[in-house]
């Protein structure tokens, strides 16, 4: 009987740390910035300083969205005072425009699928690009 | 200290949901990072209550009313199934037996039985649909408008079945391959989720009328229904005009003026 | 407890597997829905609920019909109801379950479920709706694990308990309140605008609810070695009885108003169901099944000696069960839709998918109720063959 026990110590130990050991060594990506449209801006800043929106995007938004739907306000006034639209397809894809490089490498290496793109429409990418 | 099985579970049991709940009120907390702030475009047209009136005499021919729709549909990326089971439509016609069903009767004009009504949301001040969401995907806004939120919907359709104007549609499967031509300035709309016309509030916010007033060359008006001085108003002080079911105390904020002999 | 639900007969067993079987054949169907949409349904842009939330209304009141058992036995410490209370309330779980499982279902984004939570908005009905149930099957459980407990130890039930079991009296007729709410408050549906709504809703729940509670004590007394008793199917008979006629009775005072008011819009629908409507009548035949047996149960019920006889209470018991099926699982709900909001007919049927996930979430129901009604057959029965030494 206290076989058993112990070999379900041990599965038990096995199933929940394996996505842990499985994962294996996956190299961390970077997003990547060199875009046409970021290369013709002059000052090459996003809304917010890169380091916050690395950390913060997907609270940011979260803010747009209830800002632009909800609250009917949609202009963004970031901490600098500088004004955009809110908006994910008109504003923020415009400048990273490379979904797949920008977006998606990240969000497969965390493993999380942020539900965006069910409604709103990715940038035109040639494909194989990623 | 000796414990039995079930005064484990027990102990074991507590401590998992306060780690939940504590793991809850941290996510709360920690929701809000940003002291961001919004504002509204200058050129934005705001109201206390945008109202429409169709003005059906204007409506002559069947390209008058395929504009407003087309225009409509298109800009807002909602697909075309091409059958009534997965229909979804944002503005559509009807008969007025079916528009105003009790005002019909056997001896109206020929021309009245025959003629389509434009159908649409009415963005009731006291919609039904709004009262039964149980998560606020549908709201009401500042404006007046009668939104939806796509992101909130859970896609329980309670508000199809409280709707009396049949408003609302939902995506019953993924309505990306249905969709002629796509509008890239605009999302579209995931399986699941309820949708419906929504005055064109993202027009409104840069300055523009709703894209099927812009088309209609008159035939439709639109205006803030709470400033007197308002084409809406001007109109309303000067013709005879009905709105549909107005009797189930929703209070439509679209007008119908059916007009006379003139359609003739 | 738990671990006389784990020894059984091979015939026990076999009949577990079959359920989870089923049950399983539902799941895989489901995540076929899942991943095309609802849009694998019958239901439209018209008729946008259909099956799913006619199971979800029916078996509501399946649920509060406990209360039929818990009452008389609590509050009017009426004994012969001693043996059949956690029948009662061991049914209430499963359909509890069953309701959740339909509504979620039913749901175009059931990852978002949590939003009820998150986003809590009292106005809704909905809101109340998953209040009252997830609080109805707290209190089943806790009370009927608990009194069954403490009869396994052959001492008294504790005395803490008996606020909740109060509490569950007043809320069994409060889930299905809520649940006649969701209907009976929308504008522009004629059908469902109707004020004895809520009271249609109860009277079908405890004629439906005990009609099934006979079947299966009935069974229960066939396949085990405990017996609900005999006094205790006759008296649910009676309740099947005057529930039943006061829910046909109900359902007439529905078709005055809509006829006699000669009002268009509230005739529709009952024209539709039973008639046809411009040449539409897809639901003629089930409704008129539905009426029939409503009108055959009542016969055997309020003649006595059919009544009393169990072969054809038994029956009859049957004919409610089915004919409040159809009525308030099917009729009821597409009676709303149909005509739509421009009088126009649009008509539903499931389609295979929908009836298979529909079964499958009926097997999932049943293979609980087999569990919980094992435990409570072996345990009632065990001390019942103590009490004899």
């Amino acid at each position: 009987m206290k076989r058993y026990v112990y070999i379900g110590i041990v599965a038990f130990i096995v199933i929940v740390t394996y996505p842990f050991w499985s994962a294996g060594k996956a190299k961390k990506p970077e997003p990547k910035l060199d875009t046409p449209e970021i290369q013709k801006l002059v000052e090459k800043k996003c809304v917010e300083p890169k380091e916050f929106m690395k950390r913060e995007h997907m609270k940011l938004l979260n803010q747009w969205r209830d800002a632009a739907l909800r609250d009917g306000t949609r202009v963004y006034v970031n901490s600098e005072g500088k004004e955009f639209t809110v908006s994910l397809q008109n504003t923020c894809m415009k400048c990273h425009s490379n979904k797949k490089k920008f977006c998606d490498e990240c969000h497969n290496y965390a493993g999380v699928k942020p539900y965006c793109w069910d409604c709103h429409i990715a940038p035109k990418e040639e494909e194989g690009q990623i | 200290m000796k414990m039995n099985r079930r005064d484990f579970l027990k102990l074991t049991g507590t401590g998992t949901i306060l780690g939940l709940a504590g793991l809850g009120l941290f996510e709360r907390v920690t929701e809000e990072a940003i002291a961001a702030q919004f504002s509204k475009d200058a050129k934005a047209l705001n109201a206390k209550r945008w109202a429409m009136i169709v003005d059906l005499r204007k409506f002559k021919t069947e390209e008058d009313y395929r504009r407003i729709i087309n225009a409509c549909h298109s800009v807002h990326n909602v697909p075309d199934f091409g059958n009534p089971k997965d229909e979804i439509k944002w503005l559509w016609t009807d008969t007025y037996e079916h528009s105003f069903p009790g005002q019909e009767h056997e001896f109206m004009p020929e021309w009245l039985e025959k003629k389509p009504i434009p159908l649409l949301c009415n963005h009731c001040a006291n919609p039904p649909c709004v009262r039964v969401c149980p998560v606020k995907a549908t709201f009401k806004s500042p404006d007046g408008i009668t939104q939806q939120d796509y992101h909130r919907c859970i896609g329980c359709r309670f508000c199809m079945a409280a709707c009396p104007y049949g408003a609302r549609s939902f995506n019953w499967r993924d309505p990306r391959p249905f969709i002629k031509k796509t509008n890239n300035e605009f999302p579209t709309r995931t399986k699941g989720v309820v949708e419906k016309c929504n005055f064109c509030t993202e027009r409104l916010a840069k300055g523009l009328k709703p894209a099927c007033v812009e088309e209609s060359n008159g035939a439709l008006i639109f205006g803030d229904l709470m400033d007197p001085d308002s084409e809406v108003r001007q109109v309303l002080r000067k013709d005879f005009t009905i709105r549909r079911k107005a009797e189930l105390g929703t209070q439509p904020s679209v007008f119908y003026i059916i007009g006379g002999s003139e359609n003739v | 407890m738990f671990e006389k639900a784990l020894e059984g007969s091979k015939r026990y067993w076999t009949w577990l597997i079959i359920l989870a079987a089923i049950s399983g054949i539902g799941t895989l169907y489901y995540l076929k829905q899942f991943q095309f949409g609802l849009g694998l349904t019958g239901l439209s842009r018209d008729v946008s609920w259909g099956l799913y939330i006619g199971q979800f209304t029916f078996l509501v009141g399946v649920a509060a019909s406990a209360v039929m058992v818990v009452l008389p036995y609590y509050l009017h410490n009426y004994k012969v109801f001693g043996r059949i209370t956690i029948l009662g309330e061991f049914l209430a779980i499963p359909s509890v379950i069953m309701c959740m499982l339909f509504i979620f279902v039913d749901m175009g984004q059931p990852t978002r479920i949590l939003n009820v939570l998150l986003h809590p908005t009292p106005r809704s009905v909905l809101f109340w709706d998953s209040v009252v149930l997830g609080g109805y099957l707290f209190l089943n459980l806790l009370v009927g694990w608990t009194v069954l407990h403490a009869e396994k130890k052959e001492i008294a039930p504790p005395k803490w308990i008996k606020p909740f079991i109060y509490l569950s009296i007043i809320w069994a007729p409060s889930i299905h309140t809520v649940t006649a709410f969701i209907y009976a408050g929308l504008p522009g549906r004629h059908f469902w605008l109707t004020a004895i709504m809520a009271a249609r809703f109860l009277a079908s729940a405890f004629s439906s609810g005990p009609a099934l509670l006979i079947i299966l004590a009935m069974i229960i007394r066939r396949y085990t070695k405990f017996d609900p008793g005999k006094e205790a199917i006759q008296a649910l008979g009676k309740i099947v009885t005057y529930f039943m006629l006061t829910n046909v009775f109900f359902m007439c005072l529905e078709l005055f108003t809509a006829f006699y008011s000669g009002i268009p819009g509230h005739q529709h629908p009952f024209k539709y169901l039973f008639t046809g409507l411009e040449g539409h009548g897809r639901l003629v035949p089930l409704m008129w099944t539905s009426a029939i047996l409503a009108i055959f149960s009542l016969i055997l019920l309020l003649n006595p000696a059919t009544r009393k006889n169990e072969r054809t209470l038994a029956v009859a018991s049957a004919a409610v069960f089915i004919s409040l099926w159809i009525e308030k699982g099917f009729g009821l709900i597409i009676g709303g839709f149909v005509p739509n909001p421009f009088e126009k007919v649009f008509e539903y049927w499931p389609t295979a998918p929908e009836t298979i996930i529909t079964i499958g979430v009926w097997a999932t129901g049943f293979l609980i109720l087999t569990i919980l009604y094992k435990i409570a057959t072996t345990v009632k029965q065990e001390v019942g063959e103590s009490a004899h030494h």
